[in-house]
């Protein structure tokens, strides 16, 4: 498990990959950088901790520049655990591994080129090997600004999930409390998993990538015991009692 | 070992100056030696709201950098011989506050007083976390209304784990001081009930400070309102807390309610 400081802002679900923060630079990065900076300075701890992918997806680069950006974010103590979208010659050694929809891309994808990690990359989130389901249990509430993110298995929280607070996990995510931050489970692709709380206020939802707002959820629903799940590409929700 | 406490909320304005100054001048008429410490480098406010702007010479920052000894430092309060200041630098950066020396100043402080109150400027950044860093215990001012109270979580989020004492495992006592409660809009319903402000926070309470024109009027003539006016309404407010800081049990009462209807809110698990 990884308790980390980070901004809610600072993520951006994408498609199904949202273990990690999808970061989609556009040209010039100059421009971009800057964009950045500010964001950063406004945000503490940004990206402490956190998985960051980069998505080149269409962007008319050379191996070059990649370098450069990479480097850039490098001095901003980024780490990029891969990169999405990029054309296989503009990666290779020395570079983060490509990476699709947040997992790394099979290997005879790249079969030509050598996957090289970043010596400090950081652990990986992506499961390979899946282990015997496993869980966790937090006995105190997460507070606005935390992240809790277990990519192995399911969450229960004996406590509320405050505003600006955010549980990420590969499976089911129980809250004994309320939650009115962000849940997200099956994180890791599970569209079995489940969300169950005591009282639902939150700002998202989401099962396996697929993600509900607090706007576009049912009023009636809101303050009551309810357990979400996934049926095709809905969430559905139904009231516990 | 006097006991050191933060008093934060990461919003600013909320009234954290006005409590760390209430809260040590009640404490110091209770005989016990405390000083107040201002760590809102650049924007100094507690000398003011002390009465002893006229008096500060050497800082804190000007102690952390070897110019001055700590007790050059150290303001004794005229009226109170038991209340100290020790003042934050106008004119220098937040950056003059290092990790290492503000670690030594807290240790010599915790050798002579009895009580260390640290006030911190608002926000989450260095001169924030740096105040917290040392606490015992820490006071969480927020005001009954919904950002005041979503970065109070997060402030809490951060005295979990970004205190010394959080990072040797141990648990930091928090108490919750809600300030400027305002019955008449409570009464209207525009602002947070105070049932629903501890349900979201979940640390127990120390006091319910109203929202008054004594406090005003406190720092105006450059006193804390629990010297200004000991009979006022914010004034004991303030003193019961500082009561339930040092252990003692008390009911707390909701300012404008006649019903004690707390027992339930003050039995309430402490998180
Ligand atoms: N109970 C109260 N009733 C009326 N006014 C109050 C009360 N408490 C604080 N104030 C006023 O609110 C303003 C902000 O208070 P104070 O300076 O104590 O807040 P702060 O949290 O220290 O602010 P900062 O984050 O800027 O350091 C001051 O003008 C103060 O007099
Ligand atoms: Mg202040």
């Amino acid at each position: 498990m990884t308790k980390v400081l980070t901004d809610a802002r600072s993520i951006r679900i994408k498609g199904r990959s949202f273990l990690a923060v999808v970061l989609s630079p556009d040209l010039p990065f100059d421009d971009w950088l800057a964009r950045l900076d500010d964001l950063a300075s406004r945000s503490a701890g940004f990206f402490l901790g956190r998985p960051v992918v980069l998505d080149v997806t269409d962007l008319p680069i050379d191996r070059a520049q990649l370098k450069d950006l990479v480097g850039e974010l490098a001095k901003r103590n980024v780490t990029i655990m891969g990169v999405e979208g990029a054309r296989p010659s503009i990666l290779g050694p020395g570079m983060p591994p490509a990476l699709k929809g947040g997992r790394p891309v099979s290997d005879d994808a790249v079969a030509k080129e050598p996957i090289i990690e970043l010596h400090n990359a950081p652990a990986k989130p992506v499961v390979e090997s899946r282990p015997a389901p496993q869980s966790i249990i937090i006995r105190e509430p997460v507070r606005s600004g935390q992240s809790v993110i277990f990519p192995e298995g399911d969450v229960t929280v004996i406590g509320s999930v405050a505003s600006g607070a955010e549980i990420i996990a590969g499976g089911s995510i129980h809250i004994y409390g309320t939650l009115r931050g962000r849940a997200m489970a099956g994180s890791v692709g599970n569209a079995a998993a489940r969300i169950f709380c005591r009282k639902l206020e939150a700002e998202l939802l989401a099962i396996d990538g697929i993600y509900k707002m607090a706007e576009d959820m049912a009023p009636d629903l809101r303050g009551r015991s309810v357990q979400l799940w996934l049926e095709g590409e809905s969430i559905m929700a139904e009231k516990l009692i | 070992m006097g006991k050191v406490i933060v008093v934060t909320s990461g919003k600013g304005g909320v009234g954290k100056t006005t409590s760390s100054a209430a809260l040590g001048a009640a404490l110091a008429q209770r005989g016990e030696k405390v000083v107040v410490v201002d760590f809102d480098v650049g924007l100094r406010n507690l000398d003011l709201v002390m009465g002893a702007e006229r008096r500060v010479v050497y800082d804190l920052v000007n102690v952390i950098q070897g110019e001055a000894k700590l007790t050059q430092a150290l303001i004794r309060d005229k009226r109170l011989e038991t209340l100290f200041l020790l003042p934050a630098s106008q004119t220098r950066d937040k950056d003059a506050l290092t990790p290492e020396g503000v670690e030594l100043v807290m240790a010599e402080l915790k050798r002579v007083f009895d009580w260390v109150i640290c006030d911190s400027p608002a926000g989450i950044e260095r001169g924030a976390t740096l105040a917290m860093r040392h606490a015992d215990m820490a006071v969480v001012v927020t005001n009954p209304e919904v950002s005041s109270v979503r970065d109070s979580d997060r402030i809490i989020g951060l005295l979990d784990s970004k205190t010394l004492k959080a990072e040797r495992g141990e648990r930091m006592e928090k108490h919750l001081l809600l300030t400027r409660y305002d019955p008449n809009r409570a009464e209207r319903g525009d602002m947070l009930k105070v049932e629903d402000v501890l349900e979201i926070l979940s640390i127990p309470l120390i006091g319910i400070i109203p929202e008054s024109m004594d406090v005003l009027r406190a720092s105006n003539i450059g006193a804390p309102v629990t010297l200004a006016d000991a009979r006022s309404a914010p004034a004991m407010a303030y003193f019961d807390a500082a009561r339930r800081l040092a252990g003692e049990v008390l009911p707390i009462t909701i300012p404008g309610e006649k019903r004690g209807l707390f027992g339930k809110i003050f039995g309430r698990r402490a998180a």
